[in-house]
């Protein structure tokens, strides 16, 4: 299976956009390396804008050009384009519901040997509070690419989590990103796994080891955080009686939040989050680092049987 | 493009206007920020009928003029500009704050005609003006022009800087900045909270053409403008000596007057200054 990071996809989709005529342009903070917006640069630098080490001012900036009529990503980590400029996407981008598209790379602790500080958390959390915005969370490369594109064709703000590491694929190039759809990628019917981004593969390798032990469980890709398909994930739910969260991602604010609100609401089932359980990251390599805070596919299994000894 | 010559006397009195309704707007929500808009009224006036291309029929017309107000607490100096354009009608100016109105208590683009961008947090406004000018054509000289008015205490926002920086690396010439230096902020003194030091200086070390002028001067305040814009490819900044709460005597150079609305009875004393001002210059109410 090839393994590509999410974040390979940023820059490629922004040259495929605007060589395809619509009115792109990024701006970063001094890390366009690593973002791949650079790729971006070398092909359209009249398009491209540099802030410098100063993330308050690239998330304004790119509210001016919105303003002018561009459509304007965002590059920078996850930990600083979201925690940094917090208010600056609030109050600016959110509250004037403006067309800048925040794709900030090196989300989650598959950023590895940076820590702590480097390792994104809580950005699902901040950015699904705000009204108006969007969060797309896609689990692959192929998935990053036509959410980078789906993002630039709706008006208005987003939030693209992309990360660092090289992640196996899902879904095949090609593949069709539709804004607010949960996709069921492995139907089965005793338990629920309803995961997104880098856990979505983790998910069905854990759906596997379920089915070694004779337990069915449905896989289902959250791809849109916000606004989450309430009818695909309750329907699930219904169905198999038993959901588990998963995300590199605290478990609160999340994807694990996300889904609680909606099976309190429509399906209250028993239900585990599989996340980092409120604490910061730490260094190390992503690997082992996904099996430090319990986020691989035996921990997943694991909530999962937990969660079926609950069902009566 | 911006008319030429200027009706000095034509915009004092819009200014005067202005502040008549700031006043009464304020007074009638019973919360608010008189100083700030008072003082910035005839900066904002002569903006708005000295230098700006605009056009109140079309708000969106691609070759207008873009002004950001960063200083959004001074909401109530823009709206009576805008109402005083003819973007909306001044029975709207009564509704200030209250449910349900255009009016919000600081700038919202999403509601108010004319509003470019939303602002109120203080320290975003010239970075979204640095954006707007990018969006557009830096390299122009004429037409297209961002305003961006700041207020000195929001200049000890770091944010500030960071656009100062990029405005300057840019070569954002159509971009001016005005700073309506009125000296005070909420907690009292610029300089005793936080001094800022040398706007001027800063601002031009970062590399950006620097002017100064009183900011109650109709015909300085356009010239000063007309002069940083002049430079292309450089940003400019206009520095404007202003008194806080400007017309009404009694919240002259008064931090105390920076957010509160004034009593029935203040209201009505600064009602009557603000008219004999506007009697002064021949118009009467």
């Amino acid at each position: 299976m090839s393994k590509r990071a999410t974040r390979e996809a940023f820059g490629a989709t922004l040259v495929e956009l605007a060589t395809a005529g619509v009115d792109v342009v990024a701006v970063e903070a001094d890390l366009s390396k690593s973002t791949t917006t650079a790729t971006f640069a070398d092909a359209y630098p009249e398009r491209f804008f540099n802030a410098g080490i100063a993330e308050q001012n690239m998330i304004n900036v790119a509210a001016g050009l919105a303003v002018a009529g561009k459509v304007a990503f965002t590059g920078s980590f996850a930990v600083f384009a979201t925690g940094r400029a917090y208010d600056q996407v609030r109050n600016t981008v959110c509250y004037s519901e403006l067309a800048v598209k925040l794709a900030p790379t090196h989300s989650g602790i598959t950023v590895g040997p940076d820590g702590g500080s480097h390792q994104m958390l809580e950005d699902i959390a901040l950015m699904r509070v705000l009204p108006g915005m969007r969060v797309l969370v896609p689990a692959d490369y192929w998935a990053a690419c036509d959410a980078i594109r789906v993002a630039a064709a709706t008006p208005g703000p987003f939030y693209i989590r992309l990360g660092r590491a090289a992640v196996p694929s899902v879904y095949d190039e090609g593949f069709r990103f539709e804004l607010g759809k949960a996709y069921v990628v492995r139907e089965g019917s005793d338990v629920t796994l309803a995961a997104c981004g880098v856990m979505v593969e983790r998910a069905l390798a854990a759906a596997d080891l379920l089915a070694d032990r004779g337990v069915s469980a449905e896989v289902i890709d959250v791809a849109t955080v916000k606004p989450i398909d309430i009818e695909t994930v309750a329907a699930s739910a219904v169905k198999t009686g038993a959901v588990v969260a998963c995300e590199e991602h605290s478990i609160i604010g999340g994807l694990g939040s996300a889904v609680a609100e909606l099976l309190g609401e429509r399906a209250p089932v028993p239900f585990a989050r599989v996340g980092v359980r409120d604490v910061f990251g730490t260094s190390g390599d992503p690997e082992e680092l996904m099996a430090h805070f319990g986020l691989t596919a035996h921990h997943v299994a694991e909530a999962a049987r937990e969660v079926l000894s609950r069902c009566g | 493009m911006s008319p030429n010559p200027i009706d000095v006397t034509a915009i004092e009195i819009r200014a005067a206007r202005m502040r008549h309704d700031i006043v009464e707007m304020i007074a009638a929500a019973g919360s608010g920020h008189p100083g700030g808009s008072l003082s910035a009224a005839d900066i904002v006036a002569a903006l708005y009928f000295g230098v700006m291309t605009h056009d109140p029929a079309h708000p969106d017309a691609p070759e207008r003029d873009r002004f950001v107000l960063s200083k959004g607490h001074a909401a109530p100096v823009l709206y009576a500009a805008l109402a005083e354009a003819g973007y909306f009608g001044r029975e709207h100016l009564a509704t200030l704050r209250r449910l349900g109105s255009l009016l919000q208590g600081h700038p919202d683009s999403k509601k108010t005609p004319g509003v470019e961008v939303s602002t109120g947090s203080l320290g975003q406004g010239l970075s979204i003006a640095c954006g707007i000018a990018l969006g557009l054509n830096p390299q122009t000289t004429d037409g297209r022009t961002v305003y961006c008015l700041l207020g000195d205490g929001e200049c000890q926002e770091g944010q500030v800087w960071e656009a100062a920086m990029f405005a300057a690396h840019e070569n954002l010439g159509n971009l001016v900045a005005i700073v309506d230096r009125n000296g005070l902020q909420i907690d009292g003194a610029c300089t005793e909270v936080m001094c800022l030091g040398e706007i001027e200086a800063k601002f031009a070390a970062f590399g950006w053409e620097v002017a100064t002028c009183d900011g109650h001067d109709i015909e300085g305040i356009v010239d000063s403008v007309a002069r940083v814009r002049a430079v292309p490819g450089r940003p400019g900044v206009v520095v404007a000596s202003t008194v806080k709460g400007r017309g009404v005597s009694f919240m002259e150079d008064e931090a105390g007057w920076h957010g509160k609305a004034p009593s029935a009875e203040e209201t009505e004393a600064a009602l009557r200054e603000l008219q004999a001002a506007l009697e002064e210059k021949g118009v009467a109410l």
